[in-house]
């Protein structure tokens, strides 16, 4: 087919080979994903927002019961988990810039230790969960919040029934963001993979960028989970 | 070539461990202030340090300042927008039940 093999020549002389048909040129080809991951980003703020809305309803609701069912939470771990993610948004950034100025060795480096320290702050969560096990603090048959008294209220004592709440909306919203955790693992090993093997270039690194949005997304949404589940009523 | 965008023009690393600095400073002052009496004012400076980190991370860490596209505001101001009507009018709901 001489007719094609012509129209190839010509189309590899005018195209990038990194550019993709339908687009004019690489800046709108990276725009065009960025903003697809963006709007994926702006539902999962309703996603998450559903839940935040149902905490803010019931901690304004069971007020106290839920300060005395949140000192019950770890705040050395939960601080020690939020540096492990802001370390982990470092790294991530870091592999970005890598993949922009062609850096191969602190690309590979920086996606290894982004999964490191997302292993570790899953391991730490692990750790927590186990410790509400171990209370009895896991919303169900067994759970059990006798007799915890009321930050700023001496002589009264939480609703057991209020703080099971708190702690259902504490599992549900760590152990979604935990889901989110894992994906975002999944995505990792997938660019770490790619990178090993040479794929991305400056010219085309849309998977880092998009991938990196994706982390630092999690990262916010712990951003907030900690002082609304961790901090609140910790004064004496 | 239009290879680099406009923020790998210089190098953003000073940037990025200006953030990351911080992002840790602002963790401390979180827990710190966590620990103090502030009466009502508690879980507000909670909720604004934690929004001054997100809009770090937001800014810096994903680009939005010096995006060469306004579509990608828009659609950060979009879901900002939609979340303050979800968390507003649900709260005009219930903070107003006098009744129940």
């Amino acid at each position: 087919m001489p007719d094609s093999s012509t129209a190839t020549g010509l189309h590899t002389e005018a195209h990038n080979p990194a550019l993709l048909h339908h687009f004019a040129e690489p800046q709108q080809q990276r725009d065009a994903a960025s903003l697809g991951m963006w709007v994926f980003l702006a539902t999962e703020v309703m996603f998450f927002g559903g839940l935040f809305c149902a905490y803010l309803v019931y901690r304004l609701k069971y007020f106290g019961d839920f300060g005395a069912a949140s000192k019950t939470l770890n705040v050395t771990l939960g601080a020690t988990n939020t540096a492990v993610l802001i370390c982990s948004s470092l790294t991530v950034v870091l592999a970005v810039w890598a993949a922009q100025s062609a850096r191969r060795t602190l690309l590979i480096g920086s996606l290894g230790i982004t999964m490191i320290l997302g292993l570790v702050f899953l391991g730490i969560k692990g750790v927590e969960y186990n410790d509400k096990f171990v209370e009895h603090h896991v919303p169900g048959a067994s759970f059990s919040f006798e007799k915890v008294p009321t930050p700023g209220h001496p002589g009264q004592y939480a609703d057991p029934h209020h703080a099971q709440l708190f702690f259902s909306l504490y599992f549900v919203m760590t152990g979604l963001h935990a889901l989110h955790m894992i994906i975002g693992l999944g995505i990792f090993l997938w660019l770490l993979i790619m990178a090993c093997k040479g794929r991305f270039t400056p010219e085309w690194h849309t998977p880092v960028e998009i991938g990196g949005l994706y982390w630092h997304f999690v990262d916010i949404i712990w951003i907030y989970l900690f002082p609304l589940l961790y901090l609140i009523d910790r004064h004496p | 070539m239009l290879i680099m965008s406009d923020h790998s023009k210089s190098s953003p690393l000073p940037t990025y461990f200006a953030v990351f600095i911080a992002l840790l400073i602002g963790t401390g002052l979180t827990v710190y202030a966590s620990g103090l009496d502030l009466g009502p004012f508690n879980a507000p400076i909670a909720l604004a340090i934690a929004s001054i980190k997100a809009t770090l991370v937001a800014l810096f860490f994903m680009h939005i300042k010096g995006a060469s596209e306004k579509l990608t505001k828009l659609v950060v101001i979009a879901a900002l927008f939609f979340l303050l009507l979800l968390l507003g009018l649900t709260m005009t709901d219930y903070a107003t039940r006098a009744w129940s």
